[in-house]
């Protein structure tokens, strides 16, 4: 025989065998197994083992394998009676089932979804790795009441010097993302992205698909998102390659990045190049009289927030000049986790941010929503519970012990909600997309989180639990000897909880209804508030690119020889925009406090924008007085308070005195719910970062706009055409209260539905309790309306009084929500009315179905039963 | 019992465990097939159809001898039992039954 070592077949494979095989067979297996690899010994090793292998596997076979369940316990046998039973019981009920899993699935789609969308808001930024270690800089003053994130420069560098023990890495950044045109020979993008300094892209640990962290060391350098990269260089690495910024900066990409998930701080940012780069030439970044910059840092691990800003607080004190030292800035450390959601502050102090409150009206109503889904179903268990009572009395005749019914009845009512569970996954999935589209978020189903499968299947064991309890705990409850009597009568008592809950339930929808209408009502009045400039037909163009500059002559007649055009106008600011805060202004040496919104526009500026002139006149180019002529508002004419202010004269800091040549209406150019800033309008030189186009009104947008591109293509060849229309512009500024809005119409009208799905089925419910009352009834001679009224009686009354309740309710919260506007709305009798008109029809729609079906029953035979 | 059927490869199982007497155990049945009807089947199918045959009665096992070479562990020998072999004499009878009745087939074949 061959040596030892030969004999003896492969360990692992008989390791598997012992593993899968039963027991009692595994040794003449083995001893087969044994035998045959010996028989194969004049075969090559590997051969031998692959047929070895060959037979062990087939080995896998029903016979051989070891019984995965041994358990034959009663438990496995009961549980599938209680299934079986509940299964039977919902089959033969269709309708009642088709409204409890109906209903709750779609208020567990509303609270998943809800519950996605809080998750969202707060893991804001838990992207990035340092997390809990990353901060902002925050600065308050004496005379601001909210805290400024905008600092100079200097701040940084002293951070970084004086303060460098408590950081790992401080990082300045741009206060605001810039807008470039990024080239790559023929392609050319307009990308938003932001200045920062090296060490930005280490704190915020990028994720590197190609170089490295630190590309930003190098003045002449720049790092790509992932998505822009792809646009300019496709899937090649870019990097070493050269980009051209504005059509005048060569810059050479230095790596590119993952894109930022949406939910992060910096997601809007497509490329990130060095702070340097952006002061080159104009500032440095040791300034410490102008403020454009924010400051990340990430702090040691072995320092706290709180000990930090402590110690820097007064870090600016040193270097300001005396007028700034007076305000007593003091700056503070903002962590990461609390940007998103805790960044508003008034008196420079905490408030509840506008985000968190969100946060918490979504996660009330998601859990109001799931609430009356609940209350569906336990209102309809309770209302069957006398013809269940039954069952529950012959089963406990038959033996049954309280502890087994009441496992019969929560397994069915677990059943109910896990059907429903799956129909609201189903839901969910389906629904996501356009939920993304209203919240404005990139959400994903979690399929792959344990956490999110563990809250969902909780709430789905709570819901069953809490839905089942009523049954589960007093109709099991009930004595055999009582219910087969028929003594057991659920009293006038009984109903009377189920009326609550139904009241409850009307309270909430009819309060939603309110709350959305409310919202609309705010909206429509903020949109139609007079913004005293013309949108329509208006475009706005970024000119900050250079290659704009000295050609808007030349822009303004090639544009007005097309014929589109009515007018072009620059100006430093947007339209729709508040930026531009000056004060310094005096009236014969008398001296205003308040800082007023100052921009330069250019002489055609009114008359392209649509300025509405209540005095005075405009700017005008056969004038040269007009070069220091300015046009005011009406809020900045009453701050002046002049009585004619049209010719009066003022000074301005030290730049000399102008005259007041106009007075125009209000422009809401802000928030559309503010008042209105004071603002004053100098005549500026050419070259601004705005161009405003008036569009001729006799000819179309889709001819107007072709050729307007051809001028653009011609002056201006690197630029591309980026336009957009003001009033898309300002129509944005309704986004969140539109989202609001669109959302609170879903939910409100969810839980109406969900309501009605519950009156549908108690009604259904009664009437066929009072069966044969209604058919005695009709033969003792009541008609048909009788008796309807007699069915739906009840459930009105109940809608009415939920209308008292919610009414007062939703006037009180609703009136607080508007209180955060300035400019708002007043809450009209008509909404409540329009509300109180809805909750009834559909009440009333709702019930007499099931009221007229029964009232023009046969009482033959509705009598003729049992 | 009596209404049972049994497959071909149970039919030749059975008919080779009877043969093989004493040496009737997994492998040896598995050669026998080899050399007596050129049926290759791996030793799990043996052991399956083994267990099968002696879960509805038509075998019964013992442990038999163990071996150097089957690493010192015991052979299963199988023999037929009583209701084994009445099965197989109600499938050959069938079979010649069946021969019988068709001469033109028997006589090709001796052609």
């Amino acid at each position: 025989m061959a040596a030892s070592k030969n004999q003896r077949p492969p360990k692992s494979a008989d390791k598997l065998l012992s593993w899968f095989v039963k027991d009692e067979l595994l040794d003449e297996i083995l001893g087969d197994l044994q035998e045959y690899y010996l028989e194969l010994a004049d075969r090559p090793k590997w051969k031998r083992s692959l047929f070895y292998w060959f037979h062990v596997l087939h080995f896998l076979r029903p016979f051989a394998l070891k019984r995965i369940s041994r358990t034959n316990s009663n438990y496995t046998t009961m549980f599938k009676h209680y299934f079986k039973i509940s299964w039977r019981n919902l089959l033969r009920n269709k309708g009642y089932s088709l409204i409890n899993i109906g209903g709750l699935a779609a208020g567990m789609t509303v609270a998943i979804l809800i519950s996605l969308w809080i998750y969202d808001e707060l893991s804001f930024n838990k992207y990035h790795k340092n997390y809990d270690t990353i901060a902002k800089v925050y600065r308050t003053n004496k005379f601001d009441s909210f805290a400024n994130t905008v600092h100079a420069p200097g701040l940084a560098a002293v951070l970084k010097t004086d303060y460098g023990d408590f950081f790992e890495d401080v990082a300045l950044v741009r206060a605001r993302l810039e807008e470039r045109v990024i080239a790559v020979g023929e392609k050319k993008f307009s990308q938003s992205g932001y200045f920062m300094q090296d060490g930005g892209p280490q704190i915020l640990t990028l994720d590197m698909k190609y170089g490295s962290q630190t590309g930003l060391k190098e003045m002449n350098s720049i790092m790509l998102s992932s998505s822009l990269a792809g646009k300019l260089f496709g899937e090649a690495d870019p990097v070493g390659e050269m980009v051209t910024m504005d059509a005048t900066t060569s810059l050479q990409v230095t790596g590119v990045y993952e894109d930022l998930p949406k939910n992060t701080e910096f997601s809007e940012a497509s490329y990130l190049a060095p702070a340097e780069l952006y002061v080159n030439g104009w500032t440095t970044l040791n300034v410490w009289d102008n403020y454009f910059i924010y400051i990340y840092l990430q702090i040691k691990p072995e320092h706290s927030f709180d000990e930090i800003s402590a110690t820097i607080a007064e870090a600016m004190m040193p270097h300001v000049d005396e007028e700034t030292a007076e305000s007593e800035p003091r700056i503070f450390l903002q962590p990461m986790s609390q940007w998103h959601l805790y960044s508003e502050f008034e008196n420079g102090t905490p408030v509840t941010s506008q985000r968190l409150k969100a946060v918490w009206y979504n996660g009330i109503i998601g859990a109001f929503v799931l609430l009356l889904a609940c209350i569906n179903f336990m209102n309809l268990s309770t209302a069957r519970s006398e013809k269940r009572a039954k069952e529950v009395g012959i089963l406990k005749a038959l033996g049954s012990h309280r502890s087994q019914l009441i496992q019969q009845f929560f397994s069915e009512s677990m059943l109910v909600t896990l059907l429903a569970f799956v129909v609201a996954i189903f839901l969910v999935v389906f629904t996501l997309p356009w939920f993304n589209v209203v919240a404005a978020k990139a959400m994903v189903f979690p399929w792959a989180s344990p956490l999110f499968w563990l809250a969902v299947l909780s709430i789905v064991g709570i819901t069953g639990l809490l839905a089942g309890s009523y049954p589960a705990l007093f109709l099991s409850s009930l004595s055999a000897v009582k219910v087969l009597k028929g003594t057991f009568k659920a009293g006038r008592l009984a109903s009377l909880p189920r009326k609550v809950l139904v009241v409850i339930q009307f309270t909430v929808s009819i309060s939603l209804i309110i709350g959305t209408l409310v919202v609309y009502q705010q909206l429509e009045y903020a949109k139609n508030r007079p913004v005293g400039y013309s949108r329509d037909g208006l475009i706005s163009l970024r000119s900050a690119s250079k290659e704009f500059k000295g050609k808007y002559l030349v822009l303004r007649n090639e544009l007005k020889q097309t014929g589109m055009v009515e007018e072009i106008a620059e100006a430093n600011y947007s339209v729709t925009d508040t930026r531009g805060w000056n004060g310094g202004f005096a009236w014969h040496g008398e001296k205003y406090e308040q800082t007023f919104n100052t921009i330069f526009v250019t002489y055609e500026y009114g008359k392209t924008v649509g300025l509405q002139f209540v005095e005075g006149r405009d700017f005008s180019r056969d004038i040269t007085s007009d070069k220091s002529g300015i046009i005011i508002n009406e809020s900045a004419a009453k701050l002046f308070a002049l009585e004619n202010p049209v010719g009066e004269e003022l000074t301005w800091q030290d730049r000399g005195s102008y005259t007041i040549l106009g007075v125009v209406k209000d422009m809401v150019k802000g928030s559309p719910y503010e008042p209105t800033d004071p603002s004053v309008m100098f005549l500026g030189e050419f070259d601004m970062s705005w161009l405003y186009i008036r569009l001729n009104p006799a000819v179309g947008t889709h001819e107007a706009l072709p050729k307007i591109q051809d001028v653009f293509a011609r002056l201006t060849p690197s630029t591309p055409f980026d336009y957009t229309f003001a009033d898309e512009a300002y129509a944005l500024k309704f986004a969140e209260e539109e989202r609001i809005g669109k959302l609170g119409f879903v939910f409100a009208g969810l839980a109406i539905l969900i309501s009605c799905l519950g009156l549908l089925g108690l009604s259904a419910f009664v009437a066929e309790q009072r069966i044969r009352e209604i058919g005695i009834r009709k033969v003792l001679g009541a008609s048909v309306a009788n008796l309807w009224q007699m069915l739906s009686k009840d459930f009105v009354v109940l809608v009415v009084i939920s209308c008292l309740v919610a009414m007062p309710l939703a006037w009180y919260f609703m009136d607080s929500w508007l209180d955060s506007f300035v400019y708002r709305s007043t809450i009209s009798w008509s909404v409540f009315a329009i509300t109180g008109a809805i909750a009834l029809l559909i009440t009333l729609a709702t019930v007499s179905f099931q009221a007229i079906k029964a009232a023009t029953a046969d009482p033959v035979k509705s009598l003729r039963t049992e | 019992m009596e209404k049972e059927y049994i497959g071909e490869l149970e039919e030749l199982v059975l008919l080779l465990i009877v043969m093989l007497k004493d040496d009737a155990y997994g492998l040896a049945i598995r050669k026998a097939l080899k050399e007596q009807a050129s049926r290759t089947v791996t030793i799990g199918a043996v052991h399956g159809t083994v267990n099968r045959l002696e879960s509805k009665g038509f075998i019964e096992s013992r442990l038999g001898g163990a071996t150097e070479e089957r690493g010192g562990r015991h052979k299963r020998i199988f023999s037929l039992t009583a209701s084994g072999r009445k099965v197989l004499e109600r499938s050959r009878d069938v079979k010649v039954n069946l021969w019988r009745q068709i001469p033109e087939l028997a006589i090709n074949k001796l052609g």
